[in-house]
C-alpha cells in the first residue's frame, strides 16, 4: 500500500478523492439540488449494493476459474456448465429435501466430484497443450448443456429462498428525511446480504488458505513455478486435482446463488462463463485478489449502468474490459 | 453381367422413387425461440403446432406436408439465419416463422427478397411488421402486440380506478407495440403514465430496476416475458414489493403462470389483456385446451396452452387449411395459394380471425385477472370480450397514423 503511494502519488490522490466521495454519497443526506440532478438517494444506494452482491456472485464463479488458470495454465470454457450443473443439483436437493443449506453442501461435492473426474480423465491427458485442453473445454460445455436440457428441459428453476431470508430487512443507512423530521432507512434483500456476507468470508478462507497454509504455499509455488515444485517431491497431481475440485465445487456453489436470487434457465451456463472471462480479464488472470476487485468492478457497472444509463448498460462492461486491455493488458492486480 | 444390371434397375427405381416423393411432399420451414431467454417459449409454440397437425392431420389431398424445425434465440440475425437455412438447406416452400416481435421485422424484410415463397408469421406481435411497408408474401393471423392490449386501459382506469401507473419493459418492438397499446387506451380515458423504464431484453438482475420504480403511482405495469420475467418476480418478492400490478401479453402468460417457485405468486389479482384467456367458456377454446392436453403428458406442457401455443396453433392452421382450400397447388409462384390465405376467416381457438389488406389479423381480445384455481396452479380468468379489434385500434387510419410509431417514448401520454 505504502509502495503504491509513493510510487503512483496521482493515482492515490485520485483514488482516495474516489473513496471519500463514494463514502460521503453512501453515508450523507443527499441535499435537494443533486436528488434533482440524479435522483433519489435510495436508487443511487440500491444499485451500489445491488453491484457489490452481484459482484459476489461474479466473484465465486470467476474465484475458481482464475484459480483453475493460474496453477494449471488451463482455460477451462466448461466453467460455465459446471456453474448451472451446481445450480441444478441445488435445485434437485433443496426441493427434495426442503433444506437450502443442504443444497449447497450437495452443490459443492457434486461439481467438485465433476471437477476431479474431468482433471483425471480429460485434462491430466493433455497438460500443457493449452489450445487442446481449450478445444476441449468448449466440446464438453456443448455436451453438458445439451445433456442438462434434456433432464432439465428447458424451463425457468428456481430455487426457494428459505423463509426466514425471504423480503428486505432495515439498514442503519439513511436515504432521506420526511419533512417531519422523520428519517427514512435503506430496506435491502435479506437474501442478497446473506449471499454477500458468504462471499466476502469464502473470499478471506480462500486467501488465508493459500498465503497461511502448507498446501497453500504448495499452490502459490506451483502457480509461480510448476516444474520446480514437482522437482522438489511434492505430489503435484494431487494439488492439481485438489484445486481443480475446489475451483468446481465453488463455480457449483455459485450456482446454488445465482438459482436462489435470479434463476436457472439453458443458456445461463455461456452467461457466467463470458462473466467470469471478463471478471478475471479485468482483474487479472489467475490472481484472487484480481478476482474480487474484478467482479466487484463488472457487478457495479452492471447495477449502475442499469439505473442511469439503461440503453447502453450492457456496453459499459465491455468498455470497462476494453480499457483495463489497453492500458494495463495483464489485468489490474496481475502480478506479472 | 446381371448384377451390374440388377445394380442399375436398383438404382433407377431409387432415382425414380425419391423423384415421386419431391413430388408428394410439401415442405414447410418453422422457427421457434428454443435458445436464450425465450426458451420456454419457443417450446411451447412447438406444442401447438404439433396440437394442430395432430387436430389436422399433415395430408393434403394426396401430398404430405412435411414440417421441418429450426431453432432461434429472439434476436433479429438468428432468425434470419434459420429462415435461410430452412430456404436454402432444407428447400422449404412455406415459412411459419417467427415467434418474437423483432424477429418478425427482420423476417419481414427478409420475405421481400424470397417473393416466390410465402410467409406466414408464427406469433411473433411487432407492430411495424404489417403496418409499415408490408411484404404482399408475408401473413400474420395473430393481432398484434398493441390490439392485445386493447381493453386494458379502460378496465384500469374506469374499473380499478387506477390514476397514475408507470412500465416496466423489455427494450424491444413487441413490448413498444404493448405499451403503445395501453399508453394510447389509459391515457385517452385520462389516466397518466408518469414513467416507462426499458431494460435490454436478458437482464438477470433486476434489483435496481425494481428499486428505481415509483412509490407515488396506483400500479405498476410489466411488458416482461420468459427468463426475465421470472426474474423480476423473483427480486420483486425477495425486495419485499408490495404495488398493484399490471401484465402484458406474455407477461400474464401460462409461460410464467406455471414457473417453478412460488414468485408467480406476486401476479395473483394482477389485471392483463391478451389474446386470450385460459378460463374462457367458449366450447371451442375448450376443445382446443383438451387436444392440447390430451397431445401431452402433464409434466410435458403447461396446464393450460399459452399465449404462444394458440398463436402456433392459428398459424398452423391457417396454413394448412388455405393448402387444402387450393389441393397443395404451388404452381405460379404460389399466387393461388396466396389467395386462399388472404381470404381465409379462421375459425381460431381464440375467436375468429380475418386478415385486412395488409395481410394482419382482425381477431378477439380479452382483459383478463389471474386467479389461484386453490391448487396452487394460476390462470388468466376472462374480465371482458373485445371482438373485431383491428390494427388501429378503432381510430380513423389517418390520425393513427399521426401517433408514430411505437418506441420508447412514443405514444405521448394525451388523448388522440
Amino acid at each position: 500500500m505504502t509502495r503504491f503511494i509513493e510510487r503512483h502519488p496521482a493515482w492515490a490522490l485520485i483514488l482516495l478523492i474516489a473513496v471519500a466521495v463514494m463514502l460521503w454519497l453512501i453515508l450523507a443526506v443527499w441535499p435537494p439540488g443533486l436528488e434533482e440532478a440524479i435522483g433519489r438517494k435510495r436508487v443511487f444506494l440500491n444499485a451500489v449494493f445491488n453491484g457489490i452482491t452481484l459482484g459476489s456472485l461474479y466473484f465465486l464463479v470467476a474465484s475458481g476459474f482464475t484459480l483453475i488458470f493460474g496453477l494449471m495454465r488451463n482455460v477451462n470454457l466448461a466453467h460455465g456448465s459446471l456453474y448451472l450443473f451446481g445450480g441444478y443439483i441445488g435445485y434437485a436437493i433443496s426441493t427434495w429435501t426442503g433444506s437450502w443449506v443442504l443444497g449447497f453442501i450437495v452443490a459443492f461435492l457434486g461439481v467438485a466430484l465433476l471437477g476431479v473426474v474431468l482433471q483425471i480423465v480429460v485434462f491430466r491427458r493433455m497438460e500443457g497443450q493449452d489450445l487442446r485442453q481449450t478445444m476441449v473445454t468448449i466440446g464438453l460445455s456443448i455436451v453438458f448443456a445439451d445433456l442438462m436440457l434434456w433432464v432439465f428441459g428447458g424451463d425457468f428453476y428456481q430455487i426457494q429462498t428459505p423463509n426466514w431470508l425471504v423480503g428486505p430487512i432495515e439498514l442503519p443507512l439513511v436515504t432521506a428525511v420526511k419533512s417531519s423530521g422523520e428519517a427514512v432507512y435503506l430496506r435491502y434483500p435479506m437474501v442478497r446480504l446473506v449471499i454477500f456476507v458468504a462471499a466476502v468470508v469464502i473470499g478471506i478462507a480462500m486467501w488465508l488458505a493459500l498465503n497461511r497454509t502448507r498446501v497453500g504455499m504448495m499452490v502459490r509455488a506451483g502457480v509461480d513455478d510448476r516444474d520446480m515444485l514437482a522437482a522438489t517431491g511434492v505430489p503435484i497431481q494431487l494439488v492439481f486435482v485438489a484445486v481443480f475440485a475446489l475451483g468446481a465445487g465453488l463455480a457449483g456453489v455459485a450456482g446454488v446463488v445465482g438459482g436462489t436470487f435470479q434463476s436457472l434457465s439453458p443458456g445461463e451456463d455461456t452467461r457466467f462463463l463470458l462473466a467470469s472471462l471478463v471478471v478475471v480479464i479485468v482483474g487479472g488472470m489467475g490472481s484472487i485478489p484480481g478476482a474480487a476487485l474484478g467482479a466487484l468492478i463488472i457487478g457495479l457497472a452492471e447495477q449502475l449502468g442499469s439505473v442511469y444509463i439503461p440503453t447502453y448498460a450492457i456496453v459499459v462492461t465491455f468498455l470497462i474490459m476494453v480499457l483495463v486491455l489497453a492500458l494495463r493488458p495483464q489485468g489490474l492486480l496481475a502480478r506479472r | 453381367m446381371f448384377k451390374s444390371c440388377a445394380g442399375a434397375v436398383a438404382l433407377g427405381s431409387l432415382l425414380l422413387s425419391g423423384a415421386a416423393l419431391a413430388q408428394e411432399k410439401i415442405k414447410v420451414g418453422v422457427t421457434a425461440t428454443l435458445e436464450g431467454t425465450y426458451t420456454v417459449l419457443g417450446e411451447d409454440g412447438i406444442r401447438g403446432h404439433q396440437t394442430a397437425i395432430n387436430v389436422l392431420g399433415k395430408k393434403v389431398g394426396d401430398k404430405e406436408i412435411e414440417f421441418i424445425i429450426a431453432s432461434t434465440d429472439a434476436t433479429p440475425d438468428s432468425a434470419v439465419r434459420a429462415v435461410r437455412k430452412l430456404i436454402e438447406q432444407d428447400k422449404v416452400q412455406i415459412l411459419l416463422s417467427p415467434l418474437s416481435g423483432d424477429e418478425g421485422i427482420a423476417v419481414k424484410n427478409f420475405a421481400k427478397t424470397k417473393p416466390e415463397l410465402t410467409f406466414i408469421n408464427a406469433a411473433s406481435g411487432a407492430q411495424e411488421t404489417t403496418y409499415v411497408d408490408p411484404a404482399p408474401n408475408f401473413f400474420r393471423y395473430n393481432m398484434d402486440g398493441a390490439q392485445w392490449q386493447v381493453g386494458l386501459g379502460k378496465y384500469a382506469y374506469e374499473t380499478k380506478k387506477y390514476r397514475k401507473i408507470a412500465t416496466v419493459g423489455d427494450d424491444y418492438s413487441f413490448i413498444y407495440t404493448q405499451v403503445f397499446g395501453l399508453v394510447l387506451e389509459f391515457c385517452g380515458a385520462g389516466g397518466q403514465v408518469t414513467n416507462r423504464q426499458w431494460v435490454p431484453l436478458g437482464t438477470k438482475d433486476f434489483a435496481s430496476v425494481i428499486a428505481a420504480l415509483p412509490d407515488d403511482v396506483d400500479a405498476i405495469y410489466l411488458g416482461l416475458g420468459g427468463a426475465d420475467a421470472v426474474n423480476f418476480l423473483n427480486q420483486y418478492q425477495q425486495a419485499g414489493g408490495k404495488a398493484r400490478l399490471m401484465g402484458g401479453s406474455i407477461m400474464v402468460d401460462q409461460t410464467i403462470l406455471s414457473a417453478k417457485g412460488n414468485a408467480k405468486n406476486a401476479l395473483i389479482g394482477t389485471i392483463a389483456a391478451s389474446g386470450q384467456a385460459d378460463t374462457w367458456e367458449d366450447p371451442n377454446w375448450q376443445k382446443f385446451v383438451k387436444a392440447y392436453q390430451d397431445a401431452f403428458p402433464p409434466a410435458k406442457r403447461f396446464p393450460s396452452p399459452s399465449l404462444l401455443a394458440t398463436n402456433y396453433y392459428g398459424s398452423t392452421m391457417a396454413l394448412i387449411l388455405a393448402l387444402r382450400e387450393v389441393n397443395g397447388d404451388l404452381s405460379n409462384n404460389q399466387a393461388k395459394y396466396r389467395e386462399a390465405l388472404s381470404k381465409i376467416v379462421l375459425d381460431a381457438p381464440n375467436g375468429k380471425i380475418k386478415l385486412d389488406s395488409n395481410r394482419q389479423a382482425i381477431g378477439t381480445n380479452f382483459v383478463t385477472e389471474v386467479v389461484d384455481d386453490g391448487k396452487g396452479a394460476l390462470f388468466s380468468k376472462v374480465v371482458k370480450v373485445i371482438p373485431d379489434v383491428n390494427q388501429t385500434l378503432g381510430y380513423d387510419p389517418a390520425v393513427f397514423a399521426k401517433i408514430g410509431l411505437p418506441s420508447r417514448t412514443v405514444p405521448e401520454c394525451k388523448k388522440y
